[in-house]
C-alpha cells in the first residue's frame, strides 16, 4: 500500500484498482487503455486523492469505477462541463475526463469545443472505436462514410468528422494521437498530455471487437502497421515504413510521400509541434486507408502550445478584486449606498 | 460600445409643452389642498416611452429618490419585448409604474393618477391604465406627423389636439426649447443635448412632489465621472426642470406625500434580481463556502449573472457557459469539488437543464437552480411575468424525481427565500429549485435590510478522512437522509458516483429490484422529511376560521395582501395564506384549509398550485387564474374575493 516519499506518497498500478468488476466485453481496447492508465497515473507525482476521473456515457464512460480515485459517471456528453465547474472551482486538482465519439463528438460537441477554446487544464482522452457501442452498434459521428451498420443498412450517407481537425480548427493546445494496440507510445503520450498545462486532448484509437472490430487493423496489425503509420516526434523528420525507407517533404502547402532512395533525409518534412500551420496539414493525413493512394495516418504530439488556461486568470480576477477592494463585507453589500432609517 | 448604451439610457427624449393654468386645476381637483401644498397618501405614475428614451432610468431613479423620502412603494417595469424595436412604434414602448404613498404598499397599483408620455405610441399602450380624470403630461415632440403613424392613429388624427382626451387633465410641455436653453453654449451637440431631456421631466417631477434632486446628482456623478461635461449638462438639466416648476409655482400646487409608517429600522430599495444574487453570497459566506454560479444569459435572469460577477471580491466565481446544459453540469462539477453551485435561468433553460437536475438528483450534491419566470410556453413573452413552471419544477424530470421548491413573495424577499433554498440544498443535501419570476425580478420594494450576525446559519457536513482500512460509504445517510459532502482532495475517501442506480450505502451501481424500489423510496422520504426543517404555514391576515381562504404562492402576494386587506375592512370573512415551501409543503397546510368553506387559488398559470392542493389534500380549492404576462390587479381579486367570502 501507500508509503511517502517527499510528501508525495507512493501508490502503485495496484492501488489505483476498485472493487468493482471491469465489465467491457472481453477483448475490447478499453482494457489496454486502463491498464495504461494505471501504470502511468502513479508515475506522474500527483496525490491520488488529487485525481478525479470524470466522464459521460458510452462504453468508455465506465472508465471511472475502476479507478480507485475520485470519479463522477456523469450524463451523455456533459463529463466535459463537469469537469470544466471542477477545474474552475478547485484549481489544484488533476481532473481527467474519459469520454468516447459518440460522447464527445456528437451529443456532447459542443461543450467539447467551448473547453478546448477556453483551455482548461484538464486532460481528455477521447475513445475513438468509431461506433456506439453501449447501444449495441449505431454508426457515429466519426463512422466512415458508407458504413453499415443497424442505423444505416444501406451505408451511412454521414460524412465523418475528422476529430483532430475540429480540434485544432477549436483552438485546442495540446493535439495528440494514439492507440490502444501500442502500449508503450500511449503511456508516452499520456505523461506528455499530463505536463501540458492547458485542454491535452488525446485522441486513442480503440478497438470494439463486438460491433467495428478492426477499424483500426491496418495501424496496428504488424503486417501493415509500418506502411500505414507515421510516428511524429518534435524535431524528428517524417519517415516511416517497415525498411524506414518513406518520408514526407512538403513543397509549400502540399505534402508527399517521397522514398529515401530519391530524397536525402535532410530535405524531409521536420516535425515542429508548435507550427500550427504544418499540425493542420498533419491532421489532413485522414484518408481512407482502404483506398489507396493516400498518406500513413501519424501518430503522436500533432501541436502543442503554451497559452493561459480559463481558471488561471478567472482566479487571478478573484485575487485582483480582493486586492483593489478588500475581501467582500457582507454587512456593506446588503447595506448598500442608498439608505434610511425608519425610527420607532 | 457600453457607454454609448448607458448614454442612450440616460438621455432620452423628451419634450413638453405645458399649460400651467390647467395642472393646477387638475392638483387641485385629485387631491385635498392645504394651505399651497397638496397632501395626498399614495400617488401612482406611470413613465412611459421609446425603449431608447430612458425611461427605465428616469423610474429608477424616482423610486430611489422616493425610497429615500421614506415612502413605501412598490414599482412595476414593463420592457418591449425586443430590445431595438423600431422607434416611435407600439413594440417599442417601455413603461415603468411606481405607486409610493404615506401607507403601505404592496402593488405597483392597478391604475394610475399621472401617465408621463413621452410620445403618441405610448400614450396608446398605456392610456387604459390611467383613472378617470388621471393626468397626462405629453411630449408634444412625440405627437408630430411621423409619431403619430407610427403609434398608427389614424391620418390626420392627433389625441393631444383634437379633444378625445378630455376625460382626463391634458398637458403638454415642451422640453425641447427648454433644455436647448438650458445647455446654450455648453459645448455639447444639438443631439446630446436632446438626450438630456428626460432629466428635465424628472427634475419637473421631483419638484412636483418636493423631493431632493441629491440622489440622482450622485448618481449622475457616479455613472459619467469621467466625461465631467456630461456630468454638468445632466445635472444643470435636472435642475432646470425642478426650476421649472418651482418659477411657476404661482400657477400650480405642489403634491407632497409624507413617509410611510412602516416598521422601525433601515431600509434600502431593492430590486428582486439583485436581493437574489446577494441572498446567495450571504448564503456563502455565512456557510463558509465558495460560490459558484453557472449560467447561460437569458431574459428575465442575466441580472442575476452580472450581480454576481461584480462581486469577485467575495470569491464568487461565475462561469458563463456556452449553454444551459454546460451551465448547470459546470455547477455540478463545482458543487462535487465543494462550492456553493448555483444555476440561473428561465423556464426555455430550465427545460434544457433537465436531464442534469436528474443527476444532482442521483448524486444527491447541493445545487440551487433559479428559475425566474416567464411567459410560456417554448419562447413564449420574455419580458412578460407567469407562474406557470411551478409543475416543471416539482414533476419536470423522467423517472421519479423529487426535490425541493422555493418560491419567492416580493422583490426583498428573494433574499429570504433563495438564502433558505441554499440552507436547504447544503443541509439536506440535495438540488433545490427556487422561483423568481419576471415580476419580482425588476420589481422594486423598501427592504429592510438584514444584519449578517442575524441570519440563520447554514452548516455544511463534510465527510472526513476515515481510520485506515475503514471503507468510506459515500450513500451513508444522517437523520435527514443526506448523505455526506465528499470533496476531491480528502485522502481516504476516493469514491465514485453517477447517474445509474446506486447501491443503499456504497453507491456502487446497483441492478437490484428491491434496491431500486427501496432507493426511489428513499429519496423521496428524503425530500418529504424537509417538512421537519421548516415552519409552519402562517396566515398572512385574516381569522384563522372562516367563509374563505385565498392561497396564493410567488409574486401575487402584494396584489392578494392588498385584496384581502381591503375585503376584510369591508367585513368579509376572507384569509390569506402565502406559500413558501412549494415542495414540500409546511405540515400544517392540510389542516390550515379545512379550517375554511372555500379555498380560492389565485395564479398567473392555467391552474397549477390548485391541481397540487387538490392532489394532495382532496380539497375542493378553486383556481382564479390570469394568463395575460401582466401581474394580477387587486381589484379584480378583490371583485373574485367577493363572490366567495
Ligand atoms: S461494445 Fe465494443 S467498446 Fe463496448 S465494451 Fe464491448 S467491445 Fe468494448
Amino acid at each position: 500500500m501507500s508509503t511517502v516519499v517527499n510528501d508525495i506518497p507512493v501508490f502503485t498500478a495496484k492501488d489505483l484498482v476498485t472493487d468493482q468488476e471491469v465489465r467491457w466485453c472481453p477483448g475490447c481496447g478499453d482494457y489496454s487503455i486502463l491498464k495504461q492508465v494505471q501504470t502511468v497515473v502513479p508515475e506522474l507525482g500527483l496525490k491520488r486523492e488529487e485525481i478525479v476521473f470524470i466522464s459521460g456515457i458510452g462504453c468508455s464512460s465506465r472508465f471511472p469505477y475502476y479507478m480507485e480515485t475520485y470519479g463522477m459517471h456523469s450524463i451523455h456528453g456533459r463529463a466535459t462541463a463537469i469537469a470544466s465547474g471542477l477545474k474552475i472551482s478547485r484549481p489544484e486538482l488533476s481532473v481527467w475526463i474519459i469520454t468516447g465519439d459518440g460522447d464527445s463528438l456528437s451529443i456532447g460537441g459542443n461543450h467539447f469545443i467551448h473547453l478546448l477554446r477556453r483551455n482548461i487544464d484538464v486532460n481528455i482522452l477521447l475513445f475513438n472505436n468509431e461506433i456506439y457501442g453501449l447501444t449495441k452498434g449505431q454508426y457515429s459521428p466519426t463512422s466512415e462514410l458508407g458504413k453499415v451498420t443497424k442505423s444505416t443498412p444501406m451505408g451511412s450517407v454521414d460524412h465523418p468528422f475528422n476529430p483532430l481537425a475540429l480540434v485544432l480548427g477549436a483552438d485546442g493546445t495540446f493535439v495528440a494521437r494514439s492507440m490502444d494496440r501500442d502500449p508503450i507510445h500511449l503511456r508516452t503520450i499520456l505523461k506528455r498530455a499530463n505536463a501540458h498545462k492547458g485542454s491535452s486532448l488525446v485522441e486513442i484509437y480503440q478497438n470494439c471487437n463486438v460491433f467495428n472490430d478492426g477499424a483500426f487493423e491496418v495501424f496496428t496489425e504488424k503486417s501493415s502497421k509500418a506502411d500505414e503509420t507515421l510516428f511524429i516526434e518534435h524535431g524528428q523528420p517524417l519517415v516511416f515504413g517497415a525498411q524506414k525507407d518513406k518520408g514526407i517533404v512538403i513543397d509549400g502547402f502540399t505534402p508527399r510521400v517521397v522514398s529515401l532512395n530519391d530524397v536525402s533525409a535532410n530535405d524531409l518534412w521536420i516535425h515542429d509541434e508548435t507550427d500550427r500551420v504544418k499540425a493542420g496539414i498533419l491532421t489532413r493525413f485522414f484518408d481512407d486507408p482502404k483506398h489507396g493512394p493516400h498518406f500513413p495516418r501519424p501518430f503522436g504530439v500533432f501541436y502543442a502550445e503554451n497559452r493561459f488556461t480559463y481558471e488561471t486568470a478567472l482566479n487571478q480576477q478573484l485575487e485582483d478584486a480582493i486586492a483593489a477592494k478588500g475581501p467582500g463585507d457582507l454587512d456593506a453589500l446588503l447595506r448598500g449606498t442608498n439608505t434610511w432609517q425608519v425610527k420607532g | 460600445m457600453r457607454y454609448a448604451k448607458d448614454l442612450a439610457e440616460i438621455y432620452g427624449v423628451v419634450n413638453f409643452l405645458f399649460t400651467f393654468a390647467q395642472l393646477f386645476a387638475a392638483f387641485a381637483v385629485l387631491f385635498k389642498m392645504e394651505n399651497t401644498t397638496l397632501h395626498a397618501t399614495e400617488a401612482t405614475i406611470l413613465f412611459a416611452g421609446d425603449s431608447g428614451d430612458g425611461i427605465q432610468l428616469t423610474g429608477d431613479q424616482f423610486t430611489n429618490t422616493a425610497a429615500l423620502h421614506g415612502n413605501d412603494l412598490s414599482t412595476f417595469p414593463n420592457f418591449p419585448a425586443e430590445i431595438r424595436a423600431p422607434q416611435g412604434t407600439l413594440a417599442g414602448v417601455s413603461g415603468f409604474q411606481i405607486k409610493f404613498g404615506s401607507t403601505e404598499i404592496y402593488t405597483p397599483g392597478d391604475h394610475c393618477d399621472m401617465l408621463v408620455v413621452m410620445n403618441a405610441a405610448a400614450l396608446k399602450a398605456n392610456l387604459k391604465q390611467l383613472k378617470a380624470g388621471g393626468i397626462i403630461i405629453a411630449n408634444t415632440e412625440g405627437f408630430d406627423a411621423k409619431n403619430l403613424r407610427l403609434a398608427k392613429y389614424p391620418d390626420g388624427v392627433n389625441p393631444i389636439e383634437d379633444g378625445s382626451l378630455d376625460a382626463f387633465r391634458l398637458f403638454k410641455i415642451d422640453v425641447t426649447k427648454m433644455t436647448k436653453a438650458t445647455l446654450e453654449g455648453s459645448g455639447l451637440g444639438t443631439k446630446e443635448i436632446d438626450r438630456t431631456k428626460n432629466m428635465f421631466v424628472l427634475g419637473f417631477i421631483y419638484w412636483i412632489y418636493n423631493r431632493s434632486l441629491e440622489t440622482t446628482i450622485k448618481f449622475i456623478e457616479q455613472k459619467f465621472g469621467k466625461r465631467p461635461e456630461i456630468v454638468e449638462a445632466n445635472v444643470k438639466t435636472l435642475k432646470a426642470g425642478y426650476h421649472y416648476g418651482e418659477t411657476s409655482e404661482t400657477f400650480m400646487q405642489r403634491v407632497e406625500i409624507k413617509a410611510a409608517q412602516i416598521a422601525p429600522g433601515n431600509y434600502r430599495n431593492i430590486n428582486g434580481n439583485p436581493a437574489t444574487a446577494y441572498g446567495l453570497i450571504a448564503a456563502a459566506q455565512k456557510s463558509g463556502l465558495p460560490l459558484f454560479l453557472g449560467s447561460y444569459p437569458i431574459t428575465p435572469a442575466s441580472d442575476i449573472l452580472h450581480e454576481l460577477s461584480r462581486h469577485k471580491n467575495f470569491g464568487v466565481r461565475t462561469f458563463q457557459a456556452e449553454d444551459e446544459i454546460a451551465a448547470i453540469t459546470s455547477a455540478i462539477g463545482a458543487a462535487f469539488g465543494g462550492s456553493l453551485a448555483i444555476t440561473t435561468s428561465s423556464g426555455p433553460g430550465i427545460a434544457l437543464k433537465t436531464e442534469a437536475i436528474g443527476l444532482a438528483i442521483m448524486l444527491e450534491l447541493p445545487l440551487v437552480i433559479i428559475n425566474v419566470q416567464r411567459g410560456g410556453p417554448s419562447t413564449g413573452l420574455p419580458t412578460k411575468t407567469e407562474q406557470a413552471d411551478l409543475l416543471q419544477a416539482i414533476y419536470g424530470r423522467n423517472g421519479e424525481a423529487p426535490l425541493p421548491v422555493i418560491a419567492a413573495q416580493s422583490p426583498g424577499d428573494c433574499f429570504y427565500a433563495v438564502y433558505e433554498a441554499c440552507r436547504i440544498a447544503v443541509e439536506h443535501s440535495t438540488p433545490v429549485f427556487f422561483l423568481s419570476d419576471g415580476y419580482l425580478a425588476n420589481g422594486a420594494e423598501p427592504w429592510e435590510y438584514p444584519v449578517s450576525a442575524d441570519l440563520k446559519p447554514i452548516k455544511a457536513v463534510f465527510a472526513e478522512a476515515l481510520p485506515e482500512g475503514e471503507k468510506f460509504l459515500p450513500y451513508k445517510r444522517d437523520e435527514k437522509l443526506a448523505r455526506k459532502w465528499a470533496v476531491p482532495g480528502v485522502k481516504g475517501l476516493e469514491h465514485r458516483i453517477g447517474g445509474l442506480e446506486k447501491e443503499h450505502d456504497t453507491g456502487n451501481i446497483s441492478y437490484d429490484p428491491d434496491n431500486h424500489e427501496f432507493m426511489v423510496k428513499l429519496r423521496a422520504e428524503k425530500v418529504e422529511r424537509i417538512a421537519d426543517f421548516i415552519p409552519d404555514q402562517q396566515i398572512d391576515q385574516g381569522p384563522s376560521k372562516g367563509k374563505l381562504l385565498v392561497v396564493g404562492w410567488g409574486s401575487t402576494y402584494g396584489a392578494i395582501k392588498t385584496a384581502v386587506k381591503a375585503a376584510l375592512e369591508d367585513g368579509y370573512s376572507v384569509a390569506h395564506a402565502h406559500i413558501r415551501y412549494m415542495n414540500p409543503f409546511p405540515k400544517n397546510l392540510g389542516e390550515l384549509m379545512k379550517q375554511y368553506d372555500h379555498v380560492l387559488v389565485p395564479e398567473m398559470n392555467n391552474g397549477q398550485l390548485v391541481r397540487l392542493l387538490r392532489d394532495k389534500y382532496l380539497v375542493p380549492a378553486e383556481g382564479f387564474n390570469k394568463i395575460k404576462g401582466i401581474p394580477f390587479t387587486s381589484t379584480e381579486l378583490l371583485e373574485k374575493i367577493k363572490t366567495l367570502a
